[in-house]
């Protein structure tokens, strides 16, 4: 995953693409985000103008969806699934070596990985499953995990 | 000719390497001066055998799995690009057991064909269904799809063709198709696997429900957590508008019928229809209160049918073998076939789609052959996050709508999944609460506030704190919710709860008693 660096002209290209669809907001934050990794609070006013409605309603939407964040990503993705069926073949188990492997906790980072939990990846029979820089993997270990972040590193 | 051999592409076979194994059999064949051809076909389902490798022969498609890089070697020995033996070697892969025994409609090609390819589409009764309904009145397809008792397969079971006639018989100059790939219940993806595997299928049915309604305009909303089904889809419908499918001029009917993706934002709520309207319209995902219904006022206003990605998939079967053979198969008001899903701590999870009746036991201990751990089995959730945990005594229901709502469970989007004896119930009852308040909409203050009241209160018993009275006051809490919410998240969160409660009461009294 490489990002462009934010920029208010790189942002205004970006939404220049997104502004005329059919219900724009949540697809225009979307686009800024594929685009330079986060939706930096200084974008919720030109998403407002370009699709004409006020900064308190792209800030309900920026806010609402677990996936859109306002900071920069880090290096690293690491996403460990804690839903049910997971959980039934030791996700917490996975999550507890995985912070000691990484170093750093559930849902923090640090300079070189975020950990996040999220609720089920579609790998229910395969578990537990986890996503790495967007890569699923089935049957998931701490060492695997972090043997995958440090080969791209 | 070169050898067709098929590795699957499936998400699901992926993470446990299939990539790594289509490219050490690509290797071989090369340094060997074997001529192959790889197809990445979708997963026939039986993921405890993936990475399951097919070769076509003579006889017919032989598999063998579950393949690893390190055996490849082996295979190309055994001549297996033949149709050799090898330890690894599972017959004829329609004689397998675990899939002959099922009966697949609504997946009847995912597995099979070569996903984005409309020659093979067609080749396996692709376009079939389409090009009848092209022939029929609208009246037809609704009465065709209402006939064969289709129900909805994204939870609540609500028969398709009567959201059909709402839809078609509301005048309007616009109308939309909304499919819900948001898949979000936790142990189910078959949404997924039909879209990587079949996208064709979907679109098709999708296109029929334009023509029978009146709309001219599909919407597919998928989570942002299956990027593969995502692409999958995306280059389907650019193959299906250049191939003249969708477009202005469907098939050279002269209607149109057209078709785009929307990207979820890793929301689960927005898996209920009105809130996934609200986010298609790029808004919060919160729940609209109903009426007005999504078929008389959704998608910007405008008459919309919301169905699930496998309710549309199983249109063009219907309408292509007619409705009399769908309705032949089921049980009492569940007719046809649900596409079971099999996870969490199961020997041998997949895809088992069967006509409704099928008994839990027969799917977790038949198909599923129990637990992976090989500990005996606790307890099976059926349903998602906001179905029921039933116990061991209650594997003999019959798996249909009615049968499981008179066990205190309901049927969801069918997925089922096995617990072993480690599991603490009074964890997953705390996570079912926690679960609803990190998802809720916001809208209702028993869905937004209960839920952490109640995962609190489950807290303090599992640390033995007044437990009789923290049991009471969890069981007032699970009724206020069930009463005071809009939508299924907060309504259905208590079934989790009150069944763990139910069935497995000693996880709630162990602590006061230790
Ligand atoms: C919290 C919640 C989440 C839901 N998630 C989904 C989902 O991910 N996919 C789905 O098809 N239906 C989901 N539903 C059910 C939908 O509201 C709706 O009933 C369904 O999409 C209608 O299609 P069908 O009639 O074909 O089942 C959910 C409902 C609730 C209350
Ligand atoms: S029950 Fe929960 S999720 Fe549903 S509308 Fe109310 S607050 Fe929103
Ligand atoms: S519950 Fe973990 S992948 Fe579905």
């Amino acid at each position: 995953m490489s990002f462009t660096p934010w920029s208010s002209e790189a942002a205004s290209a970006v939404l220049d693409t997104t502004r005329d669809k059919p219900g724009p907001v949540l697809i225009s934050l979307q686009a800024l985000q594929n685009a330079f990794g986060y939706v930096p609070k200084e974008a919720v006013e030109m998403v407002a103008k370009a699709c004409n409605v006020s900064r308190a309603d792209v800030h309900g939407v920026l806010t609402f969806y677990h996936d859109l964040r306002t900071s920069p990503p880090p290096r690293n993705s690491v996403r460990i699934c804690v839903a049910e069926a997971c959980q039934s073949v030791g996700s917490q188990r996975l999550v507890d070596e995985t912070e000691r492997v990484f170093g750093t906790r559930m849902d923090e980072s640090n300079e070189d990985v975020e950990l996040k939990s999220v609720y089920c990846l579609g790998n229910c029979a395969l578990g537990p499953s986890a996503m790495v820089n967007g890569e699923l993997i089935g049957r998931s270990t701490a060492d695997a995990l972090h043997h995958l972040v440090k080969a791209k590193s | 000719m070169s050898i067709r051999i098929y590795v699957p592409k499936d998400a699901a076979v992926r993470s446990i390497g299939a990539d790594y194994v289509a490219l050490a059999i690509e290797a071989e064949s090369a340094k060997r001066g074997i001529s192959i051809d790889i197809v990445r076909n979708g997963t026939r389902g039986a993921l405890w055998l993936e990475p399951m490798v097919e070769v076509e022969t003579r006889e017919g498609r032989v598999a063998y799995g579950p393949v690893t890089v390190s055996d490849v070697d082996s295979l190309f020995d055994a001549s297996f690009h033949m149709g050799g033996q090898h330890k690894l070697s599972l017959g004829l892969t329609e004689d397998i057991p675990w899939l002959a025994r099922q009966d697949r409609v609504t997946f009847a090609r995912v597995g099979v064909i070569d996903p984005l390819s409309l020659a093979d589409y067609q080749e396996h009764g692709g376009l079939v269904g389409l090009r009848r309904a092209l022939t029929l009145e609208q009246e037809e397809i609704v009465t065709e799809v209402t006939q064969s008792g289709l129900r909805g397969r994204g939870g609540a079971g609500f028969p398709a063709g009567i959201k059909w006639r709402t839809v078609m018989a509301t005048q309007s100059d616009q109308k939309f198709i909304c499919c819900n790939a948001d898949e979000g219940d936790s142990g189910t993806f078959a949404d997924r696997m039909l879209m990587e595997g079949d996208p064709f299928t979907l679109l098709e049915g999708m296109t029929i429900a334009g023509l029978a309604v009146g709309a001219s305009e599909g919407v597919v909303y998928i989570r942002s957590e299956y990027p593969a089904a995502y692409a999958t889809l995306n280059q389907a419908i650019e193959f299906a508008r250049a191939f003249g499918w969708l477009g202005d001029n469907v098939l050279g009917s002269g209607r149109a019928f057209d078709i785009r993706t929307r990207l979820g934002g890793g929301s689960y709520v927005c898996g209920e229809e009105t809130a996934m309207l609200e986010s298609i319209e790029g808004k919060r995902g919160v729940v609209r209160s109903k009426p007005p219904l999504p078929a008389i006022f959704g998608l910007f206003g405008k008459p919309t049918v919301i169905n699930n990605v496998l309710t549309l998939a199983t249109v063009p079967a219907i309408l292509a073998d007619g409705a009399d053979a769908y309705m032949a198969r089921g049980v009492g008001r569940s007719v046809g076939t649900q596409v079971f899903q099999l996870g969490g701590n199961i020997a041998r999870g997949g895809i088992v789609e069967t006509a409704f009746g099928v008994t839990l036991e027969e799917l977790v201990n038949d198909y599923g052959s129990g637990t992976l751990s090989g500990l005996p089995v606790r307890a099976v959730q059926v349903g998602g996050p906001l179905g029921a945990y039933l116990p061991v005594s209650s594997l003999n229901v019959s798996m249909d709508y009615e049968s499981l709502l008179a066990a205190g469970g309901m049927l969801g989007h069918g997925g089922v999944v096995v617990f072993d004896e480690s599991v603490d119930m009074a964890q997953q009852a705390k996570f079912a609460m926690e679960f609803c308040a990190v998802e809720s909409c916001g809208k209702c203050t028993p869905c937004r506030l209960g839920s952490t009241r109640g995962a609190e209160t489950i807290l303090k018993i599992m640390n033995g704190e007044d437990v009789q009275d923290n049991k009471k006051l969890l069981l007032d809490l699970c009724e206020v919710m069930t009463d005071g919410s809009l939508c299924a998240m907060g309504g259905l969160t208590p079934l989790p709860v009150r069944s763990a409660m139910l069935h497995f009461s000693e996880d709630f009294d162990r602590r006061a008693r230790a």
